[in-house]
């Protein structure tokens, strides 16, 4: 089986990668480049664990090729904190105790991501459908849910002193 | 196995045709790589067709809206026309799956998957819609309808491809609805479903197409449950009749998830549920 050679953007980085054409993203982004941090659970789709963003849409990394890449932007967990700082929403899954053993914590944190770039106060039955592919066997998602309700909160004031900064300058 | 992105979909169906073995079109890819994971499909070929701007593209004319076959869920709900003019349609597609899998599943991946579950299919041959099927031959357009033809099978030959899926134009005082049931609210497949598409006339039906979907080996049409409501303003009687109409023409399985009867049952209460809907968005009152 022929290699494929692929030129794809990962959390801002360029980067390039050969896999088999059969190969999922999920893999290569764990096996071949070392981000570990995209997890493993059913490899068909249902869980979420895999999640990450192939330009900018929630998918899972176990049902998109390697090779499908090529040329595509993709957001790891890996690139959520920024300087060293943890993104509000890492915050509060420790704050919250929104985890016990943590395997589906990276792939809830892209999904509750991408629900608040695209709707920064969802209800809680929003927020329960947006993270519907998302397993979690620990939390009962009671604590998942208080986290990303008190994560939007939180960011919806920072966007506020942001916007007013931008008003003044 | 090959991995090929080819940019026309004249390209992607003499890649096809030329292939000796076993060659599979990648759309969402949602269904394709759980079977090649579970082993029930070993490619030689997959031919990605989601770098193909005709695929990619959703376009307006007097014939109607074409959406591409690479179009995925996601984009099609974000289209604001569409979900106007086919809120039915473009409901039944955005309840395939997870935010996840909209972001990458296609109408046209539900429709030639075959599942006789597909959320998609019903609301399509409710709508009329057509598709377009590319091959190194040329290009035919095929009622939804013809294309399942089993659980898993399509009517589709070797070396061909559905480039788009064809809504119909939409006539003034028309509306469509798609319900399905399941046992959960969310993350799950169809037990029962239903499709109607219809249009108005000083208030009455004029026409009307009902689809049933989960009850038999593929999405049926149900011309007798259409002919119930056409010329009624959906009164207890003809809703009585549409009901009897769909349990009639139901074929279930009897698994865990739905009796026969149970299934049976349902199709007729769905019904009424949907084409209420439909009636009142066409603007009927």
């Amino acid at each position: 089986m022929a290699a494929v050679l692929v030129s794809t953007t990962i959390n801002g980085d360029a980067v390039q990668y050969a896999c088999p054409p059969d190969e999922s993203l999920l893999d290569v982004l764990r096996n071949r480049l070392g981000l570990s941090g995209v997890k493993e659970g059913c490899s068909t789709g249902d869980c979420g664990a895999c999640s990450v963003t192939l330009d900018g849409r929630l998918v899972c990394s176990c049902l998109v090729l390697g090779a499908e890449a090529q040329g595509r932007e993709i957001a790891t967990i890996e690139g959520m904190a920024q300087d060293g700082k943890l993104h509000p929403l890492q915050e509060n899954f420790i704050e919250y105790a929104a985890l016990q053993c943590g395997i589906c914590t990276p792939g809830f944190l892209m999904a509750a991501k991408v629900l608040l770039e695209r709707n920064p106060d969802p209800t809680e039955t929003e927020i329960r459908y947006a993270l519907a592919g998302n397993l979690c066997r620990c939390t009962g998602y009671d604590k998942i849910v208080h986290a990303v309700q008190a994560s939007a909160k939180e960011m919806r004031k920072l966007n506020k002193k942001k916007s007013r900064k931008k008003a003044r300058a | 196995m090959r991995y090929e992105s080819p940019s026309t979909t004249r390209e992607a169906a003499a890649l096809l045709d030329k292939e000796a073995g076993v060659a599979h079109v990648l759309a969402g890819g949602t269904d394709l790589l759980v079977r090649m994971k579970l082993g029930h499909i070993e490619p030689d070929l997959l031919v990605d067709i989601k770098r193909i701007p005709a695929m990619k593209s959703i376009s307006h004319s007097a014939r109607g809206t074409r959406i591409g076959a690479a179009v995925s869920g996601a984009e099609l709900g974000e289209h604001k026309a569409i979900a106007k003019a086919w809120p039915g349609v473009v409901e039944a597609t955005n309840l395939i799956g997870s935010d996840q899998i909209q972001s990458r599943c296609t109408m046209v991946g539900n429709l030639c998957n075959a599942s006789p579950a597909a959320d998609s299919v019903p609301a399509m041959i409710a709508a009329g819609a057509r598709v377009v099927v590319v091959s190194r031959r040329g290009r035919r357009t095929v009622p939804v309808e013809k294309i399942v033809t089993g659980p898993g099978r399509t009517s589709l030959a070797r070396g061909e491809v559905i480039e788009a899926v064809v809504l119909p134009a939409r006539p003034a005082r028309s509306g469509d609805a798609y319900l399905r049931f399941t046992p959960r609210t969310e993350m799950d497949i169809a037990v029962v479903s239903v499709g109607v598409n219809l249009t108005l006339e000083r208030g009455r039906v004029k026409t009307a197409r009902v689809v049933l979907g989960a009850v038999a080996p593929t999405a049926i049409l149900v011309p007798a449950a259409a002919k119930a409501i056409i010329g009624t303003r959906l009164d207890d009687d003809a809703l009585d009749k549409l009901a009897a109409a769909c349990s009639a023409a139901c074929n279930p399985i009897d698994d865990k998830r739905g009796t026969i009867e149970y299934r049976t049952k349902v199709a007729g209460v769905l019904a009424r549920r949907a084409v209420k809907i439909a009636f009142q968005r066409a603007g009927g009152a």
